[in-house]
């Protein structure tokens, strides 16, 4: 990333133009030509920069009120390999593994779900628990309440 | 919110191209104007359906430091620890978790010492301990959700 890089994520961190070129608004507010901003966002994406270029809906507001964190204590050794299958799980949007922070805080993988119904959220828990069997040592689910702050990503 | 509202945020969810009238191949492919599906983003985005619309930085490949960390705020004082935590511009998410660690945040920076400064001026200005959850490795993301 460089300068001018820098300046369009800048420029776009709040979101991008409502106009019907948003490019070309982009490229007119930062002095560049809106084929450079394209090529630039477009480099962006194809490294990873930028995921996409997308809307990024308030979970609650389209129905899905159970939104869980799922935690579990899962062998390091396994680690690995359990946690790319409970990521395969289509319901599943995030899967990572976290360090523990000993003592009161055993679990070191992390996987969200999110579901309509208290229900489809339990189901969802008990597929995972099936996906790590034995291998399961303990865990958790810390549903959120509410959401305190959404702001994305804020370079200064 | 209507099923057109619906067929935009989850067409949206997948992606703007990157070309010069975005917007219109969106349109023709949801079977309306241009015009009508600005002034629907527009609404769901001044109504808080949609909290964003624009490129998705992945703050971890920018070269930037990012966490995810949790404090136990005292029942009495959640709401101060709140306002503390959302005061400072690192802190990108927060989400109140029912569970003794009930306030969670995702912080992103620019480099790694300021990540540990944050954390370190959080603890100051709270009394708290700040747990910090680093990921060590990433399986799976995908933030779609089917509107």
């Amino acid at each position: 990333m460089d300068e001018t890089d820098r300046q369009i994520m800048h420029a776009t961190q709040a979101g991008l133009p409502l106009t019907l070129e948003p490019y070309q608004t982009l490229a007119e507010q930062l002095g560049l030509s809106a084929d450079e901003v394209m090529r630039r966002l477009t480099a962006m994406q194809d490294c990873g920069i930028i995921r996409r270029i997308g809307a990024v809906p308030n979970h609650y507001r389209l129905g899905y009120r159970f939104n869980g964190m799922t935690v579990w204590n899962v062998p390091d050794g396994q680690i690995d390999g359990l946690g790319l299958k409970v990521g395969q799980l289509v319901f599943v949007s995030h899967c990572y593994h976290r360090p523990r922070h000993l003592p009161d805080w055993p679990y070191n993988l992390f996987a969200m779900v999110h579901g309509k119904t208290q229900a489809e959220v339990d189901s969802q828990i008990r597929a995972c628990a099936d996906v790590l069997g034995d291998a399961n040592q303990g865990c958790d689910v810390l549903y959120s309440t509410k959401i305190l702050k959404k702001t994305g990503f804020r370079s200064r | 919110m209507d099923d057109i509202d619906r067929n935009i945020i989850n067409t949206l969810q997948n992606g703007l191209p990157i070309c010069e009238s975005p917007y219109r191949q969106i349109a023709v492919a949801l079977n309306i104007t241009e015009t009508e599906l600005l002034t629907r983003l527009k609404n769901l985005l001044a109504n808080g359906i949609l909290t964003r619309f624009g490129p998705l930085y992945n703050a971890g490949q920018m070269g930037g430091a990012l966490t995810l960390a949790a404090v136990k705020a005292p029942v009495g004082r959640f709401e101060e620890i709140t306002g503390i935590i959302n005061a400072f511009p690192e802190v990108a998410h927060n989400y109140a978790r029912n569970h003794a660690l009930n306030i969670w945040f995702v912080l992103a920076t620019e480099t790694p010492e300021q990540l540990q400064q944050t954390i370190k001026a959080i603890e100051i200005q709270t009394g708290l301990t700040v747990y910090n959850l680093p990921k060590i490795k990433e399986y799976f993301v995908n933030l779609k959700l089917e509107a």
